[in-house]
């Protein structure tokens, strides 16, 4: 059993969860996902992980509540257990494999949207312990919907866009893209987009407009989480691969999202409809 | 005269019904029937049913015994070759080891030797609260163990048996492996017989810790050096299961067995008060020929889907037990032998509305010694469906491949280990399909006892060199 530590509400329907998973916690790096069980009889669900300390023993998990499960989660309160936590799982950023040289060098941008945020964090948060200052695009609905904004002021240089202009720039972050590049300036040579399969779309469309080598984050649907059942299936470049054990990150510019997108609503009509299943991770 | 007694008949779940139901098909023998089949066993000198049985079973002694109703003796002989007698009796191919090489066989039918470990097995399972269990003296040195399935258990059991501290690490939420997520209920009981077994080794003092994934939560390597180990057994299993490669695989109602079997049978999907949605559709067709294709397409089935086998070969080629071939067809399972899936046909939503086939006939032997199927030129035709499930085996998992430095690996991705389960590292052993790609629990099993021979003989070894 895994305890929740705390528990706070970040946005409607936003919640975060500290969980004691010190195993978890020990081996977690950026990049990586737990799959998550809140009781005997529930759905196994894959959660990036969004921070984690091994001196504590923790490991934070934010889930969007989209429907059943992912409301099961979020009913849960502080001294609540997990039935199951297993991870880190997935492969860890491609970050991680470069020098802090290879790193300063780097000019990086990452965009985040919605609960895409919370993953974003540990990515952003790990450079800033390397030395480098990322930049980072939130998009949000509303200015309601934000997550995360202040942790990330704290480790990266945040830009914020609202689709209704509540704050920040107004438009979707694939204009704030724009806009950085173009009247800005500002030239990038990687980019990290996590956030909802329609918007890492896009987003992976307009970098590809700029030469900037992407990564995305896939949230695909999953059962075992570690590489047995291929639920997880997406198309790279023209190759079957699993997201559960060679990724969640995979090449921005060569992930076919149309199937992707279509994927993950395999199971919306299901008589046990969860439509979380769609959305599984917390960045869906 | 014992050989003029027909093969005693074995009691089943009527087959419409249990069409629709996920109780085991088979009730077993009860003591009666038990020993008057028992009794048709000619106690030969030379046993052939013996040296066609993977791990050697005593299998004239054990019957003799059952005849004789003495059944804690019959418990006691299995257990000295087999560490899960109930679960092999219900899934090893008999037919292709101690039952096809039973004497009796030759003319008539052979001694159901798989009924009658089922019997004894369940048995012992049922009486193992009567004889105390010998927790043996500890000596003081900790193996774990990779995996809960056939290997890992039977591994863990001898360790124990011998005195070792044993900790087994699960990946998965249940314990079991391949018992728990891949063979179904109506084969395989899970409540009765598989948690029974995973009782009976924890109170051998066998230590389970769920949701730990070895080559992830922890690696080989921290297992050894962080946590203290003197020595590690990898059961991790088969893995990724394989697809054809064939355009349309990726559209919505393709899944693999894989997928398909661990929904229903780990994540009991089929039971509506279970979380875990599955999607069996209208009709659905099997690609397989195996086990695993019997065991998802009879789960379609009992989930409400017209079914369909669809295999490249002819019917005297499928790899999968005789008996579950036959529970198959008399469950209404339509078997389309001699068909190779080109392509799978999907609607403009991308969701499955068929698959397009080829008639094969069979040409040359190949290595396997196997005719292959050739494809019949032109001979493409449409089969209307609105679920592919793809049995054809898995690939090895790259996880603990590629987390463990100096662990040699086959080019398939297999570990590298001799019979005794020795690899390329020092300390670290394995066994089961992790090693051989996907084969059966009882070879498994076999391949989980050896290595716990081997570890003792090596951490015994161990200790004269520092003796010295």
């Amino acid at each position: 059993m895994f305890e929740i530590v705390s528990k706070r509400t970040l946005a409607p329907r936003v919640v975060e969860m500290k969980v004691k998973a010190p195993r978890v916690a020990e081996s977690a790096r950026p990049g990586q996902f737990v799959i998550v069980r809140t009781d005997p009889k529930g759905e196994r669900i894959p959660l990036t992980i969004c921070d984690y300390d091994a001196d504590e023993g923790t490991v934070t998990i934010v889930t969007q509540e989209v429907g059943y499960s992912s409301g099961k989660i979020n009913s849960l309160e502080t001294d609540d257990c997990f039935a199951d936590f297993a991870g880190p799982l997935g492969c860890p950023s491609d970050l991680l494999e470069l020098t802090p040289e290879q790193l300063k060098a780097k000019k990086i941008l990452f965009v985040a949207g919605g609960v895409g945020t919370a993953p974003v964090y540990p990515q952003v948060k790990w450079l800033k312990e390397q030395g480098v200052e990322a930049d980072v695009i939130i998009g949000a609905k509303t200015k309601d919907m934000f997550t995360y904004v202040d942790e990330m002021k704290r480790v990266g240089r945040v830009h914020l866009c609202t689709d209704d202009g509540s704050e920040g720039y107004h438009g979707m972050v694939t204009g704030l893209m724009e806009k950085l590049i173009n009247e800005d300036g500002r030239q990038f040579d990687h980019c990290v987009i996590i956030g909802p399969m329609i918007m890492m779309k896009f987003a992976a469309l307009t970098t590809k407009k700029y030469n900037i080598p992407t990564v995305v984050s896939l949230n695909a649907l999953m059962v075992d989480g570690t590489g047995m059942c291929g639920a997880c299936r997406v198309t790279v470049d023209g190759e079957t691969r699993f997201t559960c054990v060679e990724g969640p990150e995979f090449d921005g510019h060569k992930v076919d999202f149309d199937e992707a997108m279509r994927r993950q609503n395999m199971y919306r009509d299901n008589k046990k409809t969860h439509p979380e299943t769609q959305n599984c991770k917390c960045n869906g | 005269m014992a050989n003029k007694i027909p093969r005693v008949p074995v009691r089943e779940q009527d087959p419409t019904r249990r069409a629709t139901n996920f109780e085991e098909v088979c009730y077993g023998y009860n003591a009666d029937e038990a020993a008057l089949e028992a009794s048709r066993c000619l106690n030969c000198r030379v046993a052939r049913c013996v040296a066609k049985c993977p791990v050697n079973v005593n299998i004239p002694g054990f019957i003799h015994a059952v005849a004789e109703g003495d059944l804690a003796t019959a418990a006691a002989i299995i257990a000295a070759d087999s560490t899960l007698p109930s679960v092999c009796g219900r899934v090893c191919p008999q037919e292709s080891q101690c039952e096809g090489n039973c004497v009796l066989g030759i003319k008539g039918e052979p001694v159901a030797i798989g009924k009658l470990e089922r019997y004894v097995g369940d048995w012992a399972i049922e009486h193992a609260d009567e004889t105390p269990v010998e927790v043996p003296e500890r000596n003081g040195k900790r193996v774990a163990v990779v995996g809960s399935g056939p290997a890992g258990l039977a591994c863990a059991s001898d360790l124990a048996k011998a005195g070792y501290e044993v900790k087994i690490f699960e990946a998965l939420h249940e314990v079991g492996g391949v018992l728990v997520y891949g063979i179904p209920e109506f084969r395989l009981p899970k409540e009765r017989i598989v948690a029974r077994e995973v009782e009976a080794l924890k109170r051998l003092g066998v230590e389970i810790e769920t949701d730990v994934v070895i080559g992830r939560t922890l690696t080989i390597d921290d297992l050894l050096d962080r946590e203290g180990y003197d020595a590690v057994f990898i059961g991790s299993g088969a893995g990724l299961p394989r697809f054809m490669g064939i355009e349309g695989e990726n559209l919505n109602g393709v899944f693999s067995a894989n997928e398909f079997l661990t929904r229903a049978n780990l994540m009991h999907a089929y039971d509506e008060s279970y979380d875990t949605p599955i999607y069996a559709g209208r009709k659905v067709v099997v690609v397989g020929g195996g086990n695993v294709a019997m065991d998802a397409v009879r789960t379609a089935k009992r989930l409400g889907a017209e079914s369909v086998i669809v295999y490249r070969r002819s019917e005297a080629e499928l790899p999968a037990r005789v008996e579950e071939v036959h529970h198959a067809k008399q469950e209404g399972i339509e078997f389309r032998m001699l068909t190779n899936p080109v392509r799978v046909l999907g609607d403009e939503r991308g969701w499955v509305r068929g698959v397009e086939c080829v008639e094969m006939e069979l040409g040359e032997p190949d290595e396997s010694g196997r005719r292959s199927p050739v494809v019949k030129e032109g001979s493409n035709f449409e089969i209307d469906c609105d679920v592919v499930i793809m049995a054809l085996g898995t690939s090895p998992n790259p996880l603990i491949k590629h987390t463990t430095k100096g662990l040699d690996t086959t080019r398939r991705g297999c570990i590298v280990a001799d019979e005794n389960g020795v690899t390329s590292r020092p300390g670290v052993f394995a066994g089961g399909d992790a090693v051989t790609g996907a084969a059966t629990v009882i070879l498994a099993m076999g391949a989980g006892r050896k290595a716990a021979a081997a570890i003792d003989t090596y951490l015994n070894k161990k200790d004269d060199a520092t003796n010295v």
